[in-house]
C-alpha cells in the first residue's frame, strides 16, 4: 500500500516506489461539500511543493489544491471529468487527483503521518 | 463570508435544532447560520421536488404604523404602496439619490400597519434610514422577538394545509394571520426559490416547536443557505450585495416591473429623476443570465468579455452571481453586460482563472417559477 502522508491544507500523498498519488482528505471533501468540477494539472507539468496543482469547484466556491511535494505530474484521474462526485464518495481512494514523480523524498518525510493529521483535524474544530 | 469571523455571531431560535440535525454552520450577516445539512445538491433537488424548511430568522422584520404610513414609505421606494390592498405583499427597493439600491424588501399590507421584511446585512442601515426620513410620520417597531421560517417547494401547501387548511386559498404574494399549532403566525405565500411556498413569521419562543412539527411531515427536510443560494440563482432572483447594491439601479437590474405606474409619473422617491431618465432613454448596462458551455462555473466578479480569443476580448461586463445549478445540471450565472450585448443568445466569454469560457446570454429565470397565482 505504501505510506500515506498529509498536509495542513488537507491533501494526502500515498508513496509507492518513488511515485506519489495525490488527493484531498475526507475532511477536506466534507468541508467543500458537493464537488461539481475538478480542474487537473497537465501531465508532464513540473511543480514545487506548495504550488497550485488543481482547482476543486464545489456548488459554493472554487478551492485551490496544492502540490504536497515537488515533482512532475505523470498521470491525472480522467474519471473525475465525468464523475467529480467520486471525490466526495471516496476521497482517499477512487477520488485521487494525480500521480507525480517525487523530486525529493525528504519532502515526504516532513509531512504529517495519519496520527498527526488526525490530531491536527481535531484541533480545528 | 469569512470577513466577519472573529466577531461575535448571533444565533437564531433554531440554533440547537440546526446543530442537532448535523448542520455545518457559517457566518451569514453576523449570524451563525446553516450552510448545509446533508448536502447542497440533495437539499436543492428536494426543494424543487418536495418541500424544504429554511431558517431565515436573521432577516429583519419590522412593522410600520401611522396615519399615512403607505405614503410615508413611498417617499423611500419606487413601488406603489398606497394602492396595495390589505393582505397583499409587494417586492420593492429602497433607493438612494443616484437611483441605486440601498436594500430590497418585501412589504405586506397588514390592515392597520405595513409589515416589512429586510435583508439581514442591511437591517441596521435600513432602520437608520427609516428613522431619519420617515421616523416623524410613522412608528417603527422592530420585531426582534420573532423567527422567520420559509417552507418552500411544490409540497409546501399540502404540508401547511394540514396545520391550517385556509392556506390553500392564499395566492402568491398574499399574507394572512394563520394559527399554526395554536400559535398565531403571519404567513406570506412567497419565497426565494422560484417554487411555491410560504414565509412564516412566528414568535421566537414557538419557532423550534413549529419547525419540529413541520419536519415531522414526511415531505419536509431542512435545507441550508447553500441550497437557498443555488435555488434563487436558478430562479433568476437578485441577491443583495451581489446582483444589486447602491451602485445599481432597478432599471439596470431588470427590476423595472417593481416601479409602479403612478410612481413613474409622479416620482417622489430618491433618485426618481435618474430612474425616469433610464426608463425613457434606456440604460448602459443590464443584468442578464449567462450560460457557459462545459462544466466550469464562473463565480461573482469573473469578467465578461467579447467572445474572441482564448484570453477573451474587450471587457463588456462582470458576473455578479454564479455557481452550479443542480436542477439545470450545469453552471449558471448572472451579471451585468453592456446594453447592446444583453439580448438572449449573444455569445460572450467568461474569464475564469485567466481562461475564456464560451458562454451565451440567457433568458432568466433558468428554471421556470412555479408560483401559485390562481
Amino acid at each position: 500500500m505504501g505510506i500515506v502522508r498529509y498536509t495542513k491544507e488537507h491533501e494526502w500523498i500515498r508513496v509507492e516506489d518513488g511515485v506519489g498519488v495525490v488527493g484531498i482528505t475526507k475532511y477536506a471533501q466534507e468541508q467543500l461539500g458537493d464537488i461539481v468540477y475538478v480542474e487537473l494539472p497537465e501531465v508532464g507539468a513540473g511543480m514545487t511543493k506548495g504550488a497550485e496543482a488543481a482547482v476543486v469547484e464545489s456548488v459554493k466556491a472554487a478551492s485551490e489544491i496544492y502540490a504536497p511535494v515537488g515533482g512532475e505530474v505523470t498521470e491525472v484521474n480522467q474519471n473525475l471529468a465525468d464523475n467529480p462526485g467520486t471525490v466526495n464518495t471516496d476521497a482517499m481512494g477512487e477520488g485521487w487527483f494525480f500521480k507525480m514523480r517525487i523530486a525529493d523524498t525528504d519532502e515526504v518525510d516532513r509531512l504529517m503521518d495519519g496520527v498527526a493529521y488526525q490530531e491536527y483535524v481535531e484541533s480545528l474544530s | 463570508m469569512n470577513d466577519i469571523q472573529g466577531r461575535d455571531l448571533e444565533q437564531t431560535p433554531l440554533y440547537a435544532l440546526h446543530r442537532e440535525r448535523g448542520a455545518r454552520m457559517v457566518p451569514v450577516a453576523g449570524y451563525e447560520m446553516p450552510v448545509q445539512y446533508q448536502g447542497i445538491i440533495a437539499e436543492h433537488l428536494h426543494t424543487r421536488e418536495n418541500a424544504a424548511l429554511f431558517d431565515v430568522s436573521h432577516m429583519g422584520q419590522v412593522i410600520l404604523r401611522g396615519e399615512d404610513v403607505a405614503a410615508a414609505l413611498e417617499t423611500l421606494v419606487p413601488g406603489d404602496l398606497q394602492e396595495l390592498p390589505v393582505g397583499k405583499a409587494r417586492y420593492t427597493v429602497l433607493t438612494n439619490d443616484r437611483g441605486g439600491i440601498i436594500d430590497d424588501l418585501m412589504v405586506t399590507h397588514g390592515g392597520d400597519h405595513l409589515f416589512v421584511i429586510l435583508n439581514a446585512a442591511c437591517k441596521e442601515k435600513d432602520l437608520a434610514h427609516f428613522e431619519a426620513h420617515i421616523g416623524g410620520r410613522c412608528k417603527i417597531e422592530v420585531l426582534s422577538d420573532r423567527a422567520l421560517l420559509a417552507l418552500q417547494g411544490p409540497a409546501a401547501v399540502t404540508v401547511l394545509a394540514r396545520l391550517a387548511p385556509p392556506c390553500r386559498h392564499m395566492l402568491f404574494m398574499t399574507g394572512a394571520t394563520l394559527t399554526l399549532a395554536d400559535v398565531p403566525c403571519f404567513v406570506i405565500r412567497s419565497g426565494y426559490t422560484g417554487e411555491d411556498g410560504f414565509e412564516i413569521s412566528v414568535p421566537a419562543e414557538e419557532a423550534e416547536r413549529l419547525a419540529r412539527l413541520l419536519l415531522d411531515e414526511p415531505e419536509v427536510r431542512l435545507a441550508g443557505f447553500g441550497a437557498r443560494d443555488s435555488l434563487r440563482l436558478e430562479a433568476g432572483l437578485c441577491l443583495y450585495g451581489n446582483d444589486i447594491d447602491e451602485t445599481t439601479t432597478p432599471v439596470e437590474a431588470g427590476l423595472s416591473w417593481a416601479i409602479g405606474k403612478r410612481r413613474r409619473a409622479e416620482g417622489g422617491f430618491p433618485g426618481a429623476a435618474v430612474i425616469a431618465r433610464q426608463l425613457a432613454e434606456g440604460v448602459e448596462r443590464k443584468r442578464v443570465g449567462l450560460r457557459a458551455e462545459g462544466k466550469i462555473p464562473a463565480r461573482a466578479h469573473a469578467p465578461i468579455t467579447e467572445p474572441d480569443g482564448a484570453e477573451g476580448g474587450p471587457v463588456i461586463g462582470e458576473v455578479t452571481s454564479g455557481g452550479y445549478g443542480p436542477t439545470v445540471g450545469g453552471p449558471v450565472a448572472m451579471g451585468y453586460v453592456k446594453a447592446g450585448r444583453a439580448r438572449a443568445g449573444t455569445p460572450v466569454s467568461l474569464m475564469v482563472r485567466g481562461k475564456a469560457l464560451a458562454a451565451r446570454v440567457a433568458k432568466l429565470p433558468f428554471v421556470e417559477h412555479r408560483y401559485f397565482k390562481r
